[in-house]
């Protein structure tokens, strides 16, 4: 049995840069800063566009569906009580070049693929909603 | 981009003394100690005395990190030794850990001292007492003041996921590489198999006894597809250069290693999880500028100490490099004989950092030294009849990345 993460979720310090994304899963989405300009997703929150330079971006729900880039189990005991789970690269489908390290959950690793579609779900912890991943319930390509 | 029409300012620099002090698992000795032990080796090495010594470079200077990750910093090695300095730098951010060693050539390009002593200790070893590698989140350093710590700046992206160690960070990329390329575990273990040969050969190694696929292939799994064997060893010790210009050179005790090029760039994101391309991350940048600065080809290189933290960067550095085509390092390296040190390109001659101790890709730039002057010993690599006459060194992985190419004669 693949675990859902580690045991202790060490977690984020919220500022006003990224208190936006780790608060969105309170509504069941997950969002990115967009530029108004090019429309480029922006991750992690930056004050202008990267691309385009572009000021004034503010935080866009996506659809929480991707794919996974790559893959890892983690054996080893870095946080004490951690049984293995696993750790992924996950990109958007909106912007292929946003990605997210993650967790893949409600999955056995050997069920895990590369390209594998994703959706986003999110676990709750003090306040924090982490973007997690389970396989996609993907009805058209 | 063909080659600068004015000839590279790093080329001015030359090493010209070189220095290790103890090497080991939990020396119990302190930082400042084998720093100073190191670098006083150096500079006698140079046919110096500490009153020329006129620079000092550190990687990574006063800094955060795990237990017996920073070393003493530049202050106290400054004092410790009552040098006076006419230029001196330390920091974390650059090309690597070698970033130290490129700022003193180029301080030495300038004209702002005439021999910089450059240094990088460890001591995770006996910091870290007998557990091996921590995870970077394992000691705290948030800022959430009371109870367990909060994360910011790019850890707050990693630790919440239970991605705390550059272990998980570097899985990923050899992954992807099997998913993208096809390489195999088997393949991946020709790397740390070379190192433990060679290891065998270096007195200063840590890990010296034979080490065999099956050894490899039953070890127990770190984050998969890397297993212990992948993951390079805490260590305690200090590697210590005098960089010179290279003016200094004819008259300095032993033979010289000229700096022919550096590779500092980083033309992607500075990132672990946003770079464009997970496969080959920031050391396709350095080592691209690297040969844009020099008329020398991949085909030229004697012998390559290239980082090895984790093994699957070997593998990466190779491509990188160019000594093989892209996606083609596990081939290349699959039975072992283009590597070894009989082989085309010899690698991590002193077992690298997976068997020679994690000394922080100082340790490589020492080994290519030890292999251009010719005093290898029976791990010496002999090229046409002598010592090799060029080496490649590679220092980072992700997206930290150097690359270093000296000349036994000057370029
Ligand atoms: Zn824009």
């Amino acid at each position: 049995m693949t675990a859902r993460g580690p045991a202790l979720r060490l977690l984020p310090a919220l500022d006003d840069d990224n208190r936006f994304f780790w608060t969105s899963g309170a509504d069941g989405r997950l969002r990115f800063l967009r530029c108004p300009a090019c429309r480029a997703y922006v991750h992690p929150p930056a004050p202008r566009c990267p691309e385009c330079l572009a000021a004034g971006l503010a935080p866009e729900p996506v659809s929480g569906r991707g794919r996974v880039v790559a893959h890892t189990v983690n054996v080893h005991g870095w946080i004490p009580g951690s049984e293995p789970y696993l750790i992924a690269l996950v990109e958007i489908d909106e912007q292929p070049s946003v990605r997210l390290t993650t967790n893949l959950v409600d999955v056995e690793a050997e069920d895990v693929a590369t390209g594998m579609a994703v959706e986003v779900v999110f676990d709750e912890h003090d306040g924090v909603f982490l973007p997690l991943f389970r396989p996609a319930e993907r009805t058209a390509p | 981009m063909s080659p600068p029409a004015e000839e590279p300012l790093e080329r001015r620099a030359a090493i010209t003394g070189i220095g290790q002090s103890a090497v080991g698992r939990r020396l119990g000795r302190s930082g400042l100690d084998l720093t100073v032990e190191a670098c006083l080796a150096a500079v006698a090495d140079a046919g110096l005395t500490r009153d020329d010594i006129d620079g000092l470079a550190t990687y990574p200077g006063m800094g955060v990190g795990t237990p017996g990750f920073a070393g003493p910093t530049g202050p106290e090695v400054h004092d410790a030794l009552r040098l006076r300095l006419n230029w001196h730098d330390g920091g974390g951010e650059g090309p690597g850990q070698m970033r130290a060693l490129i700022a003193a050539c180029l301080a030495v390009g300038a004209g702002l001292a005439r021999h910089v002593l450059v240094y990088r200790t460890v001591t995770e070893a006996t910091a870290q007492g007998g557990g091996g590698r921590q995870g970077i989140g394992g000691d705290g350093g948030g800022d959430g003041g009371g109870g367990v710590p909060r994360f910011s700046g790019f850890l707050q992206w990693m630790l919440p996921f239970g991605a705390v160690s550059a272990v998980n960070w570097i899985a990923l990329v050899a992954q992807r590489r099997m998913h993208e390329f096809g390489l195999t575990r088997d393949q991946l273990a020709q790397i740390a198999l070379n190192a433990r040969r060679n290891a065998a050969e270096n007195p200063a190694a840590v890990f010296r006894d034979p080490l065999t696929l099956d050894a490899y292939l039953g070890s127990r799994m770190i984050s998969t597809p890397l297993c212990l064997f992948d993951c390079d060893a805490p260590a305690d010790g200090s590697t210590a250069f005098v960089v010179s210009h290279r003016d200094y050179a004819p008259d300095a005790p032993r033979t010289a290693c000229h700096v022919q090029a550096v590779g500092t760039a980083l033309r992607g994101r500075p990132s672990w999880d946003q770079f464009d391309d997970l496969t080959t991350m920031a050391a396709r940048d350095a080592a691209a500028a690297m040969w844009e600065r020099t008329d020398l080809r991949p085909a030229d290189v004697d012998v390559a100490q290239l980082y090895d933290g984790f093994s699957v960067l070997a593998l990466v550095w190779l491509e990188a490099l160019r000594f093989c085509g892209r996606g083609e390092s596990g081939p290349f390296v699959a039975d072992g004989t283009a590597i070894a040190r009989t082989g085309s390109l010899p690698l991590n001659t002193a077992g690298g950092q997976l068997s020679g101790g994690r000394l922080h890709g100082f340790g490589l730039i020492h080994e290519a030294c030890v292999q251009l002057r010719g005093d290898g010993g029976a791990r010496q690599v002999v090229r046409r009849g002598g010592p090799p006459e060029v080496a490649a060194v590679s220092n980072g992985g992700g997206p930290i990345a150097g690359a270093l190419l000296l000349t036994r004669g000057r370029g």
